[in-house]
């Protein structure tokens, strides 16, 4: 792993409005993220995890202080320049995998190329290396209804990764997954940040997540408690 | 926008059943607006075709003080006519009538009706004249339409005594008889109308050479008046049933925009249902790189397309049915003599290119519109919200 800084965060706080009053989620965040990490960002139900998820990943917006991803600072962000940012450099993994259900496997996970203008003969190719990545290459012509859950997420993963993005955020990637899938799926993703060098962040507080990571940024109430290296290849 | 139309026919088509079943719903719309604006259109056709043929030709001369709105009128909207129009008579290239108001009593009742003599020999109207002159009887001749004959109880043969007033204001009275029927789409030329030769009614009314009105065969190079006569072209004398055709369609108009407005019902349900249960479908695309504009545009591109798709549909049965209906026309299935126009028992629908690109048009731009409407809360969906299928 090198040492560029790929995320900085600086002082971040985010409120909600909840009624006539508003709720911090996040209370002065300061931390960072190099490229070709495999980090998690641990904590209970509420401690503002998925919230410093989709701001890293611009799906929100910072209330206070700085969040800069791949040198552009999110806050100032228009929503069509984070739409780019999202649609060029991020890939997204969700607890409920998310996949477009109308759509075949591969569609699914062709649909990043699409947006990024690939032709019809560099995605299929794209697509293919993808589905072999995560072990789905015979089911590409299935819908999502026709797989198990560990299968869908691991076309969620391959839809994440098929762009070769610079950083894939994983919320809760292993919520609805027993534990042969779930570890099926994280030594997929560890084999990935290892051969690609994606920088993959996760939110969880599933100890099957935590066993893999790198790094573990604990928060409680919208603070880090603590920021933990495990391993450092 | 290639793209999103690319994925708007995946997600149309993925959606399998509840696609196809807006799309037949909508392709009933584009079926009924185009086969019942064909028929209008075919009946604008048929009743100027009709017109033309019974009764106005080309194109006709009419006395200056002729209208034939005023009964009244008719005492003085008669006059000799000018060579040009003798001659043309004579060559059978025009038709005078003679219409002199009259009383006839056909089975002890009273009817008002108009005598028109017209030449028994020509040949540029389809009403039966020729047996005018060729039937022998010893009563005054006369023909009288099918729709007359009903609605005054006469039949072939029956025999009636009609009384008038000649040129001096004297009154006058004969026995006819009915040598034929005829069936004509004109009531014009039918309802309150009795034909007889027009040297007789000339005659009769102490009218010699004498004419109301002059059909003509052509209108070409003839002047605007001559003698007495005013010009009137076609398109004058069917002006009416353009008006009337106009009319009737914006009756019909309201039974196509409930049918259209059933199918917008379909699509707008369809819309709304999808916002609510795709709303994690919309924050992924947001997720993966779309703004929520054109998440908005997906969506409408997606229900703009049940346009296209009930259009394919609409193709598939829709041109055998107005292939089968314009062979077979539309049989009207009321007494079709109240219309106050020509209209055939059975019409036959014509459609033309305008009137298939006009609705496409119409109900592709609609369906654009009201799938639109409801896109539009997209763009205030929180996308993290939208993500975890939030309700918003």
């Amino acid at each position: 792993m090198n040492n560029d800084i790929i995320i900085n965060i600086q002082q971040l706080v985010k409120r909600f409005p909840i009624g006539k009053g508003e709720f911090t989620a996040l209370k002065g965040i300061t931390t960072s993220f190099r490229k070709g990490e495999f980090a998690g960002l641990i904590g209970p139900s509420g401690s503002g995890k998925t919230t410093l998820l989709n701001i890293i990943g611009s799906l929100d917006m910072p209330s206070e202080g700085e969040v800069t991803v791949l040198d552009v600072s999110v806050g100032s962000l228009t929503a069509k320049q984070a739409a780019l940012l999202r649609k060029e450099k991020l890939g997204f993994i969700f607890q409920s995998y998310n996949l477009l259900q109308v759509h075949t496997v591969f569609e699914n996970v062709e649909f990043p190329l699409l947006l990024l203008h690939y032709n019809a003969s560099e995605r299929k190719k794209m697509v293919m290396e993808a589905l072999d990545w995560v072990g789905l290459t015979d089911k590409a012509q299935s819908k999502p209804s026709q797989l198990s859950g560990g299968e869908c997420q691991r076309v969620a993963i391959a839809r994440a990764m098929v762009k070769k993005p610079v950083l894939v955020l994983a919320d809760e990637p292993t919520a609805n997954l027993d534990a042969t899938n779930s570890h099926t799926i994280l030594r997929t993703m560890e084999k990935l940040n290892k051969e690609l060098q994606t920088t993959f962040i996760f939110a969880t507080h599933d100890e099957k997540v935590i066993s893999y990571l790198h790094r573990k940024v604990f928060l409680d109430d919208g603070y880090i408690v603590k920021d933990e290296w495990v391993k450092n290849d | 926008m290639r793209i999103a139309i690319q994925l708007a026919l995946r997600n149309l088509l993925g959606a399998g059943l509840r696609t196809w079943l807006n799309a037949i719903v909508l392709s009933f719309s584009f079926v009924a607006i185009i086969w019942m604006q064909g028929l209008m259109v075919g009946w604008d056709y048929q009743a100027k075709r009709d017109m033309q043929e019974w009764e106005i030709g080309k194109g006709q001369y009419w006395h200056a003080l002729y209208d034939p709105y005023d009964a009244l009128s008719l005492e003085n909207s008669h006059a000799v006519l000018p060579n040009q129009l003798q001659l043309m008579a004579d060559k059978h290239s025009a038709v005078p009538i003679l219409i002199t108001p009259a009383t006839m009593y056909p089975n002890g009742r009273m009817l008002h009706v108009h005598l028109r003599g017209i030449p028994s020999d020509q040949t540029l109207l389809n009403i039966p004249t020729q047996v005018l002159d060729t039937v022998l009887t010893d009563a005054l001749p006369i023909v009288i339409g099918s729709s007359m004959a009903r609605s005054a109880g006469l039949k072939k043969g029956s025999r009636t005594m009609i009384q008038w007033r000649d040129s001096k204001g004297t009154f006058d009275a004969v026995e006819a008889e009915v040598v034929d029927l005829f069936v004509s789409n004109v009531p014009s030329i039918d309802a309150g109308q009795v034909w007889m030769e027009l040297t007789k009614l000339q005659a009769l009314t102490g009218l010699p050479h004498h004419a109301t009105i002059v059909s003509l065969q052509d209108t070409e190079q003839l002047p605007n008046t001559l003698g007495d006569f005013v010009l009137k072209q076609q398109s004058d004398l069917t002006k009416e049933i353009d008006e009337m055709i106009q009319t009737k369609s914006a009756g019909q108009s309201v039974f196509y925009i409930v049918l259209l407005l059933l199918a917008m019902l379909a699509i707008f349900d369809t819309q709304i249902l999808s916002i609510f249960r795709r709303q994690k479908e919309i924050g992924t695309y947001i997720a993966l790189g779309y703004t929520r504009q054109q998440v908005v545009g997906l969506f409408t591109i997606e229900g703009a397309m049940y346009a296209v798709l009930a259009a394919f549909v609409a193709l598939l049965y829709g041109i055998p049915f107005f292939i089968w209906q314009s062979k077979v026309g539309f049989t009207i299935p009321m007494e079709t003599s109240d219309f106050g126009m020509a209209i055939a028992p059975v019409m036959y629908p014509v459609y033309s290119v305008g009137l298939i690109v006009s609705t496409t048009l119409i109900v592709f731009v609609t369906t654009t519109i009201v799938s639109y409407l409801p896109a539009r809360r997209i763009a205030k969906m929180n996308p993290t919200d939208a993500l975890r299928g939030k309700i918003q």
